[in-house]
């Protein structure tokens, strides 16, 4: 839990489109850091390559001295499971109950069999229930994750990321798909475990009032790139008018974009 | 907004234009039309030459005088004979002792009825399990790498292509005559036909929970088991319980070449020219694939509902 990560000249290139375009970056142990930008301005991607999902076309990612980027086999599943990720659209599988959602965390430390006899231990059971009872749904412990509203389907990521044990947590957009309270509880839910278990929380975000309220620090991309690095209060209308442009946008407007209105950007 | 192009003619009112580009694209499709009707009756034509459709034969009249005839209204009346032939005799007054004697192996016929269901009961197993396991890596989405794909793929195809009869065939030189080689080759085709449909299943699936699972550090395998076997396990039960019914029908024929099940007692009783047999066999089979068609389709019903039920 001691380690920063570190990414050093990462680039990543979709064909002719390079998404993410020599990005460097040290965030150290214990940060709530925020990632703001437009659509298309990498922020996915660069969470994408720290979970190892894609792979950088250049560059080297570490986290404590490890080179992520060079990890094979059972080596990076473990690396998985070290930075839990939790996305938009919660990619839980709705045709199983809350509770094997929450256990799919654990199967990093299973072996082939278990695994596919879905045998988990009373242990990891235990955890998974204390990890729903944090985030409040252990009643819907035995449910199906389809049938949850989107806001718990989220909290239930959030669960399942807990009992992966990790040592950094990604978020991609976590809240882009709620309303403006279940938004909330997942950004006091990430700020809690933030706080609580002292866990590095990288977080994509396209509302510039979430990051302000939440994060240590706030960073830009646009076209790939860093634009801006440091805390809320440096983030002045300027800065944001840059990293929006303006173009299109007649005079960018804060409120609009922001969860409580629940209008998300439009999109360029 | 400007105009993409420098407009160097001005610009017809936006009626008129719809106007002209409607009027053209009905012009195309009607000529598209024309153009495909006929190739078709072209095609259509062809074959049915080919097929001897056309074909003209001789014809014995009443009289004993023979004439040249169109083939179709000339062979048509012996299907009626043909049928009339398989009729038994059934009188009033002694029904039973008529319907015993066109039901005359009827203990023979039961037991090989139940070696019929048996056949399909197991080569379905082996069919689904074949199948089932093949269809992960034949899906374009979920093939881990291409020659995984390719090697899958053209397994299944191999499979589904060569009819049950033929690997029916080629199982009995095998395994001698027997039920034995009747599960095998009905097994073997619906390896091939349910792995394929299976695999167009796994195709469709929602990638974003496989992916959940691969981020928390889950295996390949992993990721199909949770991920993938849940979405599809309804379709893939419905399918399953499809093929069953394909299966007990193939299992009917499978004896014709000594396979085992009742398909043997057809060859026999055509070739001892035992009519009658004939139509006792074909009521045997026809109530046995209602009744399980029925029976499976109440179950495949009850199976796309259950979308509340427990996952599997």
């Amino acid at each position: 839990m001691s380690a920063s990560l570190t990414l050093a000249s990462v680039s990543k290139l979709f064909d002719e489109t390079c998404a993410v375009d020599n990005v460097s970056l040290e965030i150290s142990p214990g940060q709530f850091v925020g990632v703001i930008g437009r659509s298309g301005a990498g922020k996915s991607t660069m969470l994408r390559l720290v979970n190892r999902l894609i792979d950088p076309t250049e560059g080297a990612i570490s986290f404590g001295g490890t080179e992520i980027t060079a990890l094979r086999g059972k080596a990076l599943r473990e690396w998985r499971r070290d930075c839990a990720m939790i996305f938009q659209q919660f990619n839980l599988v709705d045709r199983l109950d809350v509770l094997t959602n929450v256990l799919i965390g654990r199967l990093a430390e299973h072996g082939f069999l278990s695994s596919m006899a879905m045998q988990f231990t009373d242990a990891e059971r235990t955890m998974a229930l204390q990890a729903l009872d944090r985030l409040g749904l252990v009643p819907q412990a035995l449910q199906r994750a389809g049938t949850l509203s989107g806001g718990q389907q989220q909290r239930v990521a959030i669960a399942k990321a807990l009992v992966q044990r990790p040592k950094i947590m990604l978020a991609d957009e976590p809240i882009a798909s709620l309303d403006p309270a279940n938004a909330t509880l997942v950004m006091d839910g990430l700020r809690q475990i933030n706080r609580e278990d002292g866990l590095t929380v990288l977080v994509n975000l396209h509302t510039l009032d979430t990051a302000r309220a939440y994060c240590d620090r706030i960073i830009a991309m646009r076209a790939g790139r860093i634009f801006f690095d440091g805390t809320a209060a440096q983030l002045t209308d300027d800065v944001v008018r840059d990293i929006y442009g303006t173009q299109g946008l007649r005079e960018f407007n804060e409120a609009v974009t922001s969860t409580q209105g629940s209008i998300a950007v439009p999109a360029q | 907004m400007t105009a993409i192009g420098e407009p160097t003619v001005t610009p017809l009112r936006p009626l008129d234009q719809f106007e002209l580009d409607y009027a053209g694209l009905r012009r195309r499709t009607k000529t598209m039309w024309l153009v495909a009707s006929l190739i078709f009756l072209a095609a259509f034509t062809f074959s049915a030459w080919l097929g001897d459709f056309f074909k003209v034969t001789q014809f014995t009249l009443q009289d004993g005088s023979r004439e040249w005839r169109w083939i179709l209204p000339a062979g048509l009346p012996r299907l009626g004979e043909f049928i009339e032939k398989t009729f038994p005799v059934l009188r009033w007054e002694s029904l039973g002792a008529d319907l015993a004697e066109w039901f005359w192996r009827w203990r023979v016929w039961a037991n090989l009825l139940i070696e019929t269901i048996l056949i399909a009961f197991m080569a379905t197993a082996l069919g689904v399990f074949g199948g089932f396991m093949l269809s992960f890596p034949a899906a374009r989405n979920l093939a881990p790498n291409k020659w995984v794909l390719w090697i899958s793929r053209r397994y299944l195809e191999i499979a589904r292509t060569v009819p049950e009869l033929v690997w029916a065939l080629i199982f009995v030189f095998c395994f001698s005559v027997g039920p034995m080689a009747g599960v095998l080759a009905i097994g073997l085709h619906a390896t091939g036909a349910l792995g394929k449909l299976y695999s167009e299943v796994n195709e469709n699936i929602d990638m974003r929970p496989l992916e959940g699972v691969k981020a928390a550090g889950g295996t390949w395998f992993d990721q199909i088991r949770y991920g993938a076997v849940p979405q599809v396990m309804p379709n893939i039960i419905s399918y399953t319980l499809l093929r069953f019914e394909i299966n007990v029908r193939a299992s009917t024929i499978i004896g014709y070449v000594g396979a085992g099940g009742l398909g043997q007692e057809f060859r026999e009783a055509l070739s001892l020219q035992e009519y009658t047999d004939l139509s006792a066999l074909f009521i045997i089979i026809f109530v046995t694939v209602m009744v399980i068609d029925y029976g499976s389709e109440k179950l495949r019903h009850r199976v796309i509902g259950m979308e509340k039920g427990p996952a599997a």
